[in-house]
């Protein structure tokens, strides 16, 4: 129904998909499955006219077709549900069934009126055509958005990750209508990393990895191979050497918090003195709010959080760092640098004290001494805008103090490359072993967990899914605490 | 007591007729998702054109066209300003504001203290002849009778045309309305013209009879930053935000009538009384969705009451206004 022909995608350098081919059977449920960053998304997003490709034909029905906006491809038959519900919050569930819908200058509400009470029956949906989406949850903003397109006459339905952030209860509805509109000859395309998902409901699925299709596999799947086929790398592991941790001191007990993008289960944690700690998942599963949240950034909804006796729960930023406790966000330019100012005004920030001026000497040769320290390539009246990531990550660990006792990093060698990278864990690994801190991180590259942590944390869907030390690790262990199957504790 | 009665009804009527169709334009324009600041110069600068294009053919037509035209040029400008060019909205709308304003006063010299054409009362006949409400309902001009209509116009127009929808849309989600077709740039542009004509009219209600004439100051200054206040005050409801003007002028006939009857209290307490309910008003929007965002069910039955209240007072803006949208 649906063929897709060496598709290319560049942004700038980086080939977000490099030379894709795809087919999709009527009637059939294609996974289409890949990490973060594969380009699923670019893809979709290309099949459904919302970005524009470098190259590549699509063809529906054998035809070549031209999707150059989305208004083409709901023309063509395809229509496409986002992660974030592309929808009108307040506007009434019956006006956003309406928006776009060819009409006469006044509006006759009759139709979609019987649009929605027809498709809702039809896919076991119930809906109040005047409330509005800013009160409905995701599941059934997307279950709004599905009938939109059906009513539309789409053929062919993209799904980007629907199962995340929808109760189980609404999961069993939305794959029970999938299976009913395959029936009924729609192709449904669901892009998706939740092995579950892939396997209890598709016929066929297209693994993606860097760019480009690494797998192609039907049904029945074997979670094995499709994962094998996602994560290829596995293998070595480093055994950090130096494990030599000492007793807990830090202690989340049953936390539970909230973001836009995710809510966390509670949680009960230790984190131990001179411990590397790797906190992995699929973005958004969590981990980055923990991380938030333990660091005292982010507000928890109920229970409790101590240092050694010192409790600090709901307490300042600055209550956390003078107990010990620091943080550095994972946008350097956004949330820890300050644009316009150099080096120095930065050292002067966090290091002058209670003075009413501030020591210019002695903050120029205390920037010069993190120069050298850190190996920055940088003099103290440079911008930070200047610096290079790797650069910029140095500074922010330079001003950090001496003998923190515990440091939360929220991806600390994103967008660095390896040199960078190794330095930046040198010096954290050189503390951790000094002066006993422990250290905390987030980062999207399972590898540089595997390879530099002591522990590992797994989160799925804001729940904490395996808890290991990482000597004894299976990756495969992972793979499947990554995709929501969880692992009993060590 | 009729007469009084009379007069404040009559008062009310009048008074609100300018800061409605401003109000009301602004409205339009925010539905479709851009502030437009310049409310306040845009009024003294269209007051300005009104009278001086009146004066000099001795039309009133002329006057009310040249307003109109007035408020769509400059609401045109500081759409293509925000809309294509990605300038800031506050900032573009403020000083636009200001420098109308000093226009008008510059180009208002040569007409200060002129004898111009006035728009005249036209009773309705028959419905004039009724007791109290003839004289204070029935026996204004047109424009005021048009300021009557025009709530209910633009509530057929948002609700019940497809054109109204797409202005909808593209202030709620301009992405979302780009994904179903819709030019959300062009829809805003359209809109806010729309609404740039409006506060034209509103500019020549004062110019052209309500305070008739021109001068420095025109009496004017300051009704297009009530008007602001007052869409946020009807929480984008065609109907809230003319009763909020109603609401408005009342207070302002009140004041003056409070000032004839409690002479020893201090005329300004009366003139100054509507801001602070405004102020209150805005405080009000921001507690609701503050609280509906943080504590979703959980503390809203311990503060039923002021829940209601609030949830009657105000509704969330659209969601993408005062947004550049990018495509």
């Amino acid at each position: 129904m649906i063929r897709l022909e060496n598709i290319h995608k560049d942004y700038g350098s980086v080939k977000a998909n490099d030379g894709v081919n795809l087919s999709v059977r009527p009637g059939s449920i294609h996974a289409l499955l890949g990490e973060n960053g594969a380009g699923k998304t670019t893809l979709m997003k290309i099949l459904s006219g919302f970005i524009a490709k470098t190259s590549g034909r699509i063809f529906v029905c054998g035809n070549e077709v031209d999707i150059s906006s989305p208004v083409k491809a709901l023309k063509a038959g395809i229509g496409m549900m986002y992660q974030e519900p592309m929808d009108f919050p307040q506007m009434t569930v019956l006006d956003n069934l309406m928006a776009g819908r060819p009409s006469g200058f006044f509006i006759s509400r009759k139709k979609a009126l019987h649009d929605l009470d027809r498709f809702s029956s039809d896919l076991g949906f119930s809906f109040n055509p005047a409330s509005n989406p800013a009160s409905l949850t995701l599941g059934e903003r997307q279950q709004l958005e599905m009938i939109r397109l059906l009513s539309l006459g789409v053929k062919v339905l993209i799904l980007d990750e629907p199962t995340t952030g929808i109760t189980d209860l609404q999961k069993d509805v939305l794959f029970f209508s999938l299976r009913r509109l395959a029936k009924l000859g729609h192709s449904i395309i669901l892009v998706s990393h939740k092995m579950d998902d892939v396997t209890s409901l598709c016929d066929e699925a297209t693994v993606m990895r860097q760019g480009k299709v690494s797998g192609h596999f039907s049904r029945p799947f074997s979670s094995q191979d499709l994962l094998q086929c996602m994560f290829p790398s596995g293998g070595d592991v480093d055994i950090a050497d130096d494990y030599q941790p000492g007793d807990p001191f830090y202690f989340l007990d049953q936390v539970t918090a909230s973001s836009s993008r995710v809510v966390l289960k509670p949680i009960s944690l230790n984190f131990r003195q001179g411990e590397i700690v790797g906190l992995a998942g699929l973005e958004g599963s969590g981990q980055e709010l923990l991380l938030r949240v333990a660091a005292g950034v982010s507000h928890i909804h109920t229970g409790a959080i101590r240092i050694g006796d010192t409790p600090l729960t709901a307490r300042s930023m600055k209550a956390y760092q003078s107990s010990g406790v620091f943080f550095v966000p994972g946008s350097r330019m956004e949330e820890g640098l300050i644009s316009g100012l150099t080096l120095s005004d930065h050292v002067a920030l966090c290091r002058s004290g209670h003075t009413l001026f501030t020591r210019k000497r002695a903050v120029e040769s205390q920037t010069s001494r993190f120069i050298e320290n850190f190996f920055i390539k940088a003099s103290p009246h440079s911008l930070v805008d200047s610096l290079s990531g790797g650069n910029q990550q140095k500074f922010l660990l330079s001003l950090l103090p001496d003998t923190p006792r515990i440091l939360f990093l929220e991806n600390p060698t994103r967008g660095l490359d390896h040199d960078a990278t190794a330095a930046i864990w040198n010096i954290l690994k050189t503390r951790v072993r000094h002066s006993g801190s422990a250290v905390v991180f987030s980062s999207s590259e399972l590898d540089e967990i595997l390879q530099v942590a002591h522990r590992v944390l797994v989160f799925s869907n804001g729940e904490l899914m395996m808890d290991r030390l990482c000597h004894d690790l299976d990756p495969h262990d992972i793979g499947q605490a990554v995709s929501g199957i969880k692992q009993t504790k060590y | 007591m009729n007469d009084t009665l009379i007069l404040i009804v009559s008062g009310v009527i009048a008074g609100s007729c300018p800061v409605l169709f401003a109000a009301l334009g602004e409205t339009l324009s925010e539905k479709a998702g851009v502030i437009n600041l310049s409310l306040d110069g845009c009024l003294l600068l269209s007051a300005l054109s009104a009278f001086a294009a009146s004066y000099q053919t001795s039309s009133l037509m002329i006057g009310f066209l040249a307003a109109m035209m007035t408020g769509a040029l400059v609401s045109l400008f500081l759409g293509i300003m925000t809309l294509y060019f990605r300038v800031s909205q506050v900032a573009l709308g403020f000083v636009l504001s200001l420098f109308c304003r000093d226009l008008a006063y510059f180009f208002g010299n040569a007409y200060n203290r002129l004898q111009g054409v006035e728009v005249g009362p036209l009773p309705i006949p028959f419905l004039s002849d009724l007791p109290v409400i003839g004289p204070s309902v029935f026996s204004h001009n047109i424009v005021v009778y048009l300021s009557f209509l025009l709530p209910c116009a633009l509530w057929i127009y948002s609700d019940k045309t497809k054109a109204g929808l797409s202005m909808k849309s593209v202030g709620e989600n301009p992405y979302a309305a780009y994904a179903r077709g819709y030019n959300p740039r062009l829809i805003r542009l359209c809109h806010v013209i729309a609404g740039g004509i409006l506060t034209g009219i509103g500019g020549a209600a004062f110019s052209l009879f309500l305070k008739a004439g021109w001068g420095r100051p025109q009496g004017c200054e300051g009704t297009g930053w009530i008007a602001l206040a007052l869409v946020i005050f009807g929480s984008w409801n065609m109907f809230r935000v003319a009763l909020g003007c109603y609401i408005f002028s009342f207070l302002q006939i009140m004041g003056l009538l409070f000032q004839q009857w409690f002479s020893d209290v201090p005329a300004q307490v009366f003139q100054v009384a509507p801001f602070p309910l405004m102020i209150f008003s805005l405080v009000l929007v921001y507690f609701t969705n503050r609280f509906s965002e943080t504590s979703v069910g959980r503390n809203q039955r311990k503060y039923r009451l002021f829940f209601l209240t609030a949830r009657f007072l105000s509704k969330p803006a659209p969601s993408h206004l005062g947004k550049t949208f990018e495509p």
